[in-house]
């Protein structure tokens, strides 16, 4: 059976404040999503909810995994599940070596079920795994030993992402803004890499600004967001109109979502 | 005050796995509780003491006695001098094989690992057990260079004429009360020489264990890096836990000559009913480094700033010192650096941690004396504060009398960030794992210049005081 992220009419609040106001979505298996939209319509909100980052509260809704509903599940059950999010902005977390905490990483995604204290997945073959995607990914083996993202460069970071990702091997992948800061060599390493990884196990949404990032993922469904709601819903080819024509057209067509998208704006300013 | 007291058999519960003592019937001698000339002159007659040690005590007490409590660093209103016993023998002879260790005390330090570390990566062993010194060990090939290794009362005993070149030269009974406390009723402690050009491969470590109810430790430790030389030494502290509490203080003083280097790692392990009250001080000739590596965890009351005096040119001084506080537990901990000559230099690394309610306090002191042009000294102090009763203050002091130096101080407060638990979160771990990872992470710069042993043993302490620490 092949397995099914359904988000189904979610609210999600930061502090006191609505910003997604209704989302639905449902990603198979196998399939890439393109998630756009104007800054502040609410992408990155959707990725942290969908995560589980404790400071982005739901108010109404839920997300399932294959019927199980994960809406009031820590970080990490999820991803035990299969979620993953590659992070717009990595953390640092000095003195950590990129090896520990992928063996840790790994370890529990893993054995979903493994107790604390429990042994770590055996070193050799870890070590070797970890080679292995290293080199797929045109990363230095010097790497592993590198305190996680701590002084890493832009690129670095994002490609770190992608190493966690071919090392967690989830059923559903968030990529936010895997591509912004990045050169275009740089991107093009992660666009190829991502191309590699995904496949009929995996599920994933891009969120994305750029056209580059969907070059080699060609998306089937593209959704466009504003003022807190998916608003279209089309093919690849909604994607390349967007990039060409912005989002002016989209606007005219929802002109609810964008008179909301308007008053966020100014309540913020 | 609990009676029925758990056998030596019994761990007592919690995160605290060094909890468990010994039965003291077996006692060889035992002084009654509290101080005065009394006690001290028997301290002395016991020891069989030369008539001036015996003086050099007595005028310690009266020094003791003259000095107020410092009101200063961490509360020392409950400490209560007359509720001490200040000696304690366990054991009739020190043994030179394990076998000569009486059966319980032996086994006290099979559970502590020390004749398993002894055997795999060490050069030398002192065990000391409450006041005296129990076992000792010392390489055979580094015997015949002329090393010494042995307790400070047998040095005393066995080379008169180096020991009173050195003894009380670098940290006077006059430095602080606690000094005075423990020049009046020193027992037991390492005494090292290092002969010229002689250098020690493996570390030698000495092992200090507290076992009765209200016993005071004071230790006192004289290191000696002649010229060209290199030593390691390392400490290992436990204690059992009470309900009552005990007392340790120790005095460390290190020479190093010139172009010698001398290496103190101390992992400190306390019990949370031990007042641990140091003074540690190295004082560095030409070209001589000295290394104070530093771990606090455990014990209700820590006061210690290693300190180091640059003496000559060239001279180069580090400390590197981290400190975990628990809950009912206060660290109060740093580093001293005198800057006495020109051309000398120092770093200060320190890192803490507070949790459960715990509190850490960096107190440290860089001095640039008159015409010691030219010296550098970094400080960096990072402190992590896990949750919100936790708490954590810096006290950096810095006098300079002279322009031409660079000093630089930076230190730094943070709380576990959100945004980290939550990254590691989502790759899989739990809160508890994600935060025992954050903060092994934290204190990694400290961890990877300890051997590998203790780099292990550091960790593990850390996790188990992690334990809990979450929900």
């Amino acid at each position: 059976m092949s397995s099914v992220l359904k988000v189904s009419d979610l609210h999600v609040s930061v502090g006191e404040t609505p910003i997604l106001k209704g989302v639905n979505l449902e990603i198979g298996q196998g399939e890439i999503h393109a998630l756009m939209g104007p800054n502040g319509s609410g992408k990155s909100t959707l990725a942290y909810a969908l995560a589980g980052h404790p400071n982005y509260s739901v108010t109404g809704g839920t997300i399932e995994v294959d019927g199980v509903n994960i809406t009031e599940m820590e970080a990490d059950e999820r991803a035990r599940l299969g979620m993953f999010l590659a992070f717009q902005y990595p953390v640092v977390i000095p003195g950590v070596k990129v090896a520990d905490f992928l063996r840790h990483a790994v370890t529990n995604v893993r054995n979903p079920d493994r107790k604390e204290g429990e042994g770590l997945i055996g070193m050799r073959e870890f070590r070797k795994e970890l080679r292995s995607r290293m080199t797929e990914l045109g990363m230095d083996h010097e790497f592993a030993r590198r305190y996680l993202n701590d002084g890493f460069s832009g690129g670095e970071k994002k490609r770190m992402e992608i190493l966690q990702l071919a090392m967690l091997q989830p059923r559903f992948a968030i990529l936010d803004e895997t591509d912004s800061g990045l050169d275009s060599d740089a991107v093009r390493v992660v666009s190829e890499g991502l191309a590699r990884l995904s496949g009929p196990q995996m599920g994933v949404l891009i969120i994305t600004h750029h056209e580059r990032l969907l070059e080699f993922n060609t998306p089937q469904f593209t959704h466009v967001m504003l003022g807190g709601r998916i608003v279209e819903t089309g093919d690849a080819a909604l994607a390349n109109e967007l990039h060409s024509n912005g989002y002016a057209e989209v606007r005219k067509r929802h002109p609810q979502a964008a008179a909301e998208e308007a008053a966020a704006e100014e309540a913020l300013a | 005050m609990s009676t029925d007291a758990p056998s030596s058999s019994d761990i007592q519960p919690g995160a605290y796995q060094y909890g468990f003592h010994d039965s003291t019937e077996f006692y060889s001698f035992k002084s009654r509780k509290g101080l005065d000339e009394e006690i001290v002159s028997q301290i002395s007659a016991m020891k069989q003491e030369p008539e001036w040690m015996r003086d050099f005590r007595l005028q310690s007490l009266q020094i003791f006695e003259s000095r107020p409590m410092p009101d200063w660093g961490g509360d020392l209103g409950e400490l209560d001098f007359n509720d001490i016993y200040y000696y304690m023998k366990a054991a009739a002879e020190q043994g030179r094989s394990w076998d000569d260790v009486p059966d319980d005390i032996r086994k006290t330090y099979d559970r502590l690992g020390i004749p398993e570390a002894e055997k795999k990566y060490l050069a030398g062993v002192k065990a000391q057990y409450e006041s005296e010194v129990v076992y000792g060990s010392l390489r055979e090939d580094l015997e015949k260079q002329g090393v010494i290794f042995t307790d400070t009362d047998s040095a005393l005993r066995d080379h008169p004429e180096l020991f009173r070149e050195y003894f009380g030269t670098v940290i006077p009974s006059g430095d602080n009360k606690f000094a005075a406390l423990n020049s009046a009723v020193w027992s037991g402690g390492s005494f090292i020489y290092v002969p010229k050009g002689v250098a020690i491969d493996f570390p030698l470590q000495a092992y200090f264990r507290i076992n009765s109810q209200n016993m005071g430790q004071f230790e006192r430790t004289l290191i000696i890096v002649d010229e060209g030389a290199s030593v390691h030494y390392v400490e290992g502290c436990t204690a059992p836990t009470y309900s009552s509490d005990s007392l340790h203080s120790a005095v460390v003083e290190i020479i190093v000559k010139r172009g010698a280097r001398c290496r103190y790692t101390t992992i400190q392990n306390w019990s949370n009913n031990v007042y641990n009250l140091v003074t540690k001080r190295a004082m560095v000739m030409a070209d001589g480094l000295m290394e104070w590596i530093d771990g606090n965890l455990g014990s209700r009351l820590t006061m210690k700033y290693p300190a180091i005096w640059l003496m000559e040119p060239g001279a180069r001084g580090e400390t590197l010192s981290i400190a975990f506080a628990g809950e009912s537990q206060h660290q109060d901990a740093g580093a001293k650096m005198v800057h006495c000559a020109p051309n000398t230099s120092s770093r200060i690394i320190s890192k803490s941690i507070s949790r459960g309610g715990g509190r850490s306090s960096y107190r440290g002191l860089v001095k640039v004396q008159k015409n010691a042009e030219n010296c550098r000294s970094n400080v960096v102090c990072d402190a992590l504060i896990l949750d919100s009763e936790s708490r954590s203050d810096t006290y950096p002091y810095i006098e300079v009398e002279e322009e031409n130096v660079a000093i630089e101080h930076e230190a730094s407060v943070s709380r576990i960030a959100e945004e980290q638990l939550f990254y590691l979160m989502s790759r899989g771990m739990s809160e508890a794992e994600a935060s025992a990872m954050i903060v092994t992470g934290f204190v990694e710069p400290l961890v990877k210049e300890l051997p590998m042993e203790y780099a292990v043993e550091l960790n593990r302490l850390i996790e188990l005081q992690m334990e809990g620490s979450v929900g």
